[in-house]
């Protein structure tokens, strides 16, 4: 039997909506096999069948050629079916032995036998090359590793198949050169994987196989090797994709933010930002590129008051807004697109119309003395969902039901629609296909041709390179260079972001370069 | 099966489930089920004194139901609305007793004075959760215990040593002669309306103002509050606050309404305890706690009845009227039950 897994005609309704319509994804033994979509395309709810949480109302899975019945998670686990879950089902405090084994401890005479299960893992570990210490504990190690541990965890229930729920999306450019790695060798060892992504570039890399599923219906596989990027992200989103983003130079004119020797700590008290220096002008995007963890969100939750600074400044427009409440950064002319999108930027048990009135929600006209007048919530509403495209049932939906793609849009039309001097957005496309990363960038691009600063903070060199105007590359809590796209290279940037300083120092115009 | 008909259904059928699960304790116990919920019955709605007591009894359910709800919708869970009443009742009965004024200064004055005392009883957990984010659970319950035996010596300090405050003055009190006439002088007072008001201003501060909105956004996620500029420890005050005025209100009930003083007790009343199940059969909305507590209030008042009229023992009743609640908190899984013969039916 040439297939390991198939899944032929897979029809998934809610109600009325159809969420997987004709799906047909035939996985190989030993092949990585990617399923591409849009967010919201139906990915998760095909995995979610496959993994016994839904129950289709038609078609068939066959596993090794027989037709089996997925009624629960655990018969995907006795078929040899394992999860690695985009967001870690790991518990913080516990080792990574511990971990892996919850549930499915080994006893002797009813006590837990760590030890064996720690030289089963340490074995599994060493065979497929992940480098995992048994005895670290989850909160200590990084978020590579923890991933890492999720495989594990698969692996020691003894699955086969592996399904990766975008693997790659809280990585960084490191840590995913080490986990395509990571799946080659366990190709190698004889497991099948199934990848959910959304990057075109990483399917190209690993993947042998693609299926492609638009709005829950199954679009067709390819074969890797005779498809390119552009034919699959058509075959994705149903058009043709610009990957390139169309934009003119910029003009640049006054600075609007300035930022000097600012230094601020995280919640240990340890300096994350060391003295740092930037400038952004109206009418540029400022990217920020570097490795997670070198201060990025230390210095944006600074900039807009989350988080007070030790010494330094920032100046808006020429005010002193150093260690201001967020009310009042957010009046003197910001508009801030969080990082976490869940945390800071949506309420999620409040409808969507509810979560666009958040900064507003005090001002004339949303509220008078005190009274909220929810009809003009609602116009407002309206308005950021046809015009940011929010797709919605409508402005009553809780936030939490959105996908995150339409949640970012109704974060975004927020944000942008009060017309802010400054837009902060920080890992704006995190997690979300093309389509609406393409729509995102002609925002803030639309924002910096009004005239507008924008500083975006991302971990993809890909954006940062394409949206931005200037590049400021930040490492260990400093700015250590400023270059401009054209002039620069992604081998240039990766070296700066690892903190090795080229001697050609390309431009900085009129920026405070610091230098260790 | 329309959603409006589930929602109608299920505490329906959770009361039927409850009083046929009820049967059957007291048909195991000896005891003759029929005889038991007539006598219930007429302890509820049996004639016009009943009727009268049991809606002043469910009077100070509505205001404790409403205290927990606020509270919990905005993130908290207050139990101190116990502590919170104690003081409100101390607070009502000494300025109905100490001062003598009009009517119209009067009673409000004492009303406002439960509710202040109320108030502050919930302000000092808010503040110790807002600002040093010691848990509001522990200190509300701790609170409990200092206003009992605190409101305990305030009375023997008012009373020479006694252990009641003595009646109000007529001035400060709730009564209704009116009432009493057509109810065959029951103690139902005119706090009743106090109590829907306080429904109606519940509604109103949750979904029509400002301050609810924040209320709301803190307690559904402080940080995105916080990123949008709100002040989440004065919110967090605040919540507990009101929430405490309207438990502190419940006392001013008792006192100023169907007991006319305060006495020194040998525990709590039970009612701040009791408002968290109606909050939480109320679905912590404003119209689930009229619900809520119209159905604490009744069953419990309907209760006093068992023994007298059908000679069940005072212990049995209890459990019945324990099960019967049981069972509409469970009204999700009747719900579960529901939804899942109404997809089978759509899937024929």
């Amino acid at each position: 039997m040439d297939y390991i897994i198939e899944m032929l005609g897979i029809r998934k309704e809610f109600g009325t909506f159809v969420a997987n319509d004709n799906i047909t994804l035939q996985l190989k033994k030993g092949e990585i096999h990617a399923l591409l979509g849009e967010n919201g395309a139906g990915k998760s709810t095909l995995m979610n069948v496959l993994f016994g949480l839904y129950q289709p109302e038609a078609g068939e899975i066959k596993v090794k050629g027989k037709t089996v019945k997925v009624t629960d998670p655990n018969v995907a686990n006795d078929l040899g079916i394992g999860m690695v879950h985009q967001h870690f089902m790991l518990v913080e405090n516990f080792t990574v032995t511990e971990n892996i084994i919850l549930g499915n401890e080994l006893t002797k005479a009813g006590i837990v036998n760590i030890k064996d299960a720690a030289k089963k893992i340490q074995k599994l570990s060493e065979m497929y090359g992940l480098n995992v210490d048994p005895n670290a504990k989850i909160e200590d190690i990084s978020v590579g590793m923890q991933q890492r541990v999720e495989i594990l965890k698969t692996l020691y229930r003894g699955a086969d198949i592996l399904i990766f729920d975008e693997p790659t999306a809280s990585l960084t450019p490191q840590e995913i050169n080490e986990l395509i790695q990571i799946m080659k060798r366990l190709i190698q060892e004889g497991k099948s994987i199934i990848l959910i992504t959304h990057k075109l570039k990483e399917i190209m890399d690993v993947s042998d196989r693609v299926t492609v599923i638009r709005k829950g219906e199954g679009i067709g596989t390819v074969v890797t090797a005779e498809t390119n990027p552009n034919e699959l992200a058509s075959l994705m989103v149903g058009r043709q994709v610009e990957f390139k983003t169309v934009k003119s130079e910029a003009n640049p004119t006054d600075d609007t933010l300035v930022i000097k020797d600012l230094v601020v700590t995280d919640y240990r008290g340890i300096d994350k930002v060391k003295g740092l220096n930037l400038t952004v002008r109206k009418g540029e995007i400022l990217g920020i590129a570097g490795i997670d963890g070198n201060g990025q969100s230390e210095l944006i939750e600074a900039i807009t008051g989350l988080r007070k600074s030790k010494s330094g400044s920032v100046t808006i427009n020429g005010i002193n807004v150093t260690n201001k409440k967020p009310r009042k950064i957010t009046e003197s002319g910001v508009g801030h697109i969080p990082q976490d999108r869940h945390k800071h930027g949506l309420v999620l048990d409040f409808s969507i119309g509810h979560n666009i009135a958040l900064q507003t929600y005090y001002q004339d006209p949303i509220s008078k003395n005190g009274i909220m007048n929810y009809s003009k919530v609602s116009e407002l509403a309206q308005k950021i969902i046809n015009d940011f495209d929010v797709r919605t049932q409508g402005e009553h939906t809780p936030a939490r039901a959105l996908s995150g793609g339409n949640q970012q849009k109704a974060i975004i039309g927020r944000e942008v629609i009060r017309d802010p001097e400054l837009l902060i957005a920080a890992l704006p496309t995190r997690g979300l296909d093309v389509g609406a990363i393409e729509f995102i960038h002609q925002r803030l691009i639309e924002q910096r041709d009004n005239g507008k600063a924008v500083l975006l903070l991302s971990f993809e060199l890909d954006e940062v390179m394409n949206v931005s105007d200037r590049i400021a590359v930040i490492y260990d809590g400093q700015i250590i260079d400023t270059l401009l796209p054209k002039e620069t290279s992604e081998q240039e940037l990766g070296l700066l972001m690892a903190g090795q300083k080229v001697n050609s120092n390309i431009s900085t115009q009129g920026e405070t370069t610091h230098v260790e | 099966m329309s959603n409006r008909l589930v929602n109608i259904l299920v505490p329906v059928i959770s009361v039927i489930l409850g009083l046929l699960v009820g049967a059957i304790v007291m048909l195991v116990s000896g005891y003759d089920p029929v005889a038991g919920y007539a006598a219930l019955w007429n302890g509820i709605f049996g004639d016009a004194y009943a009727i009268g007591e049991t809606i002043r009894q469910i009077t100070p359910y509505l205001l404790a139901g409403l205290s927990v709800a606020f509270a919990f919708r905005t993130g908290l869970f207050n139990i101190g609305v116990e502590g919170q009443l104690l003081v409100g009742w101390f607070a009502a009965s000494y300025v109905g007793i100490a001062f003598d004024l009009p009517m119209y200064i009067h009673l409000p004055f004492a009303i406002i004075a439960a509710a202040l005392a109320g108030a502050a009883w919930g302000f000092i957990p808010g503040l110790l959760k807002a600002k040093l984010q010691v848990h509001e659970v522990i200190v509300t319950i701790m609170m409990n215990y200092i206003a009992l035996h605190t409101t305990n010596a305030l009375i023997k300090v008012v009373s020479d040593g006694g252990d009641n405050t003595g009646t109000i003055n007529a001035s400060a009190s709730l009564k209704s002669a009116f009432f009493e006439s057509i109810t065959d002088y029951s103690r139902l007072h005119y706090g009743i309306f106090i109590a829907l008001a306080m429904v109606l201003l519940m509604w109103f501060i949750l979904e029509k103002t400002t301050t609810g909105y924040e209320l709301k956004a803190v307690g559904f996620n402080k940080h995105a509050s916080e990123y949008a500029g709100m002040n989440v420890n004065k919110n967090i005050i605040l919540s507990m606050v009101i929430s405490g005025a309207f438990a502190g209100l419940a006392g001013a009930m008792e006192a100023l309404g169907t007991f006319q003083y305060a006495n020194v007790k040998g525990g709590f009343t039970g009612i701040g305890f009791d408002g968290i199940a109606v909050a939480l059969l109320g679905a912590n909305s404003p119209l689930g706690v009229i619900f809520g507590a119209v159905l604490f209030g009744s069953l419990k008042y309907g209760a006093l009845n068992m023994p007298n009229e059908a000679g069940i023992p005072v212990e049995i009743v209890s459990i019945v009227i324990a099960i019967i609640i049981f069972f509409v908190a469970c009204g999700y899984v009747i719900r579960y039950f529901l939804e899942k013969a109404n997809k089978k039916k759509e899937a024929k």
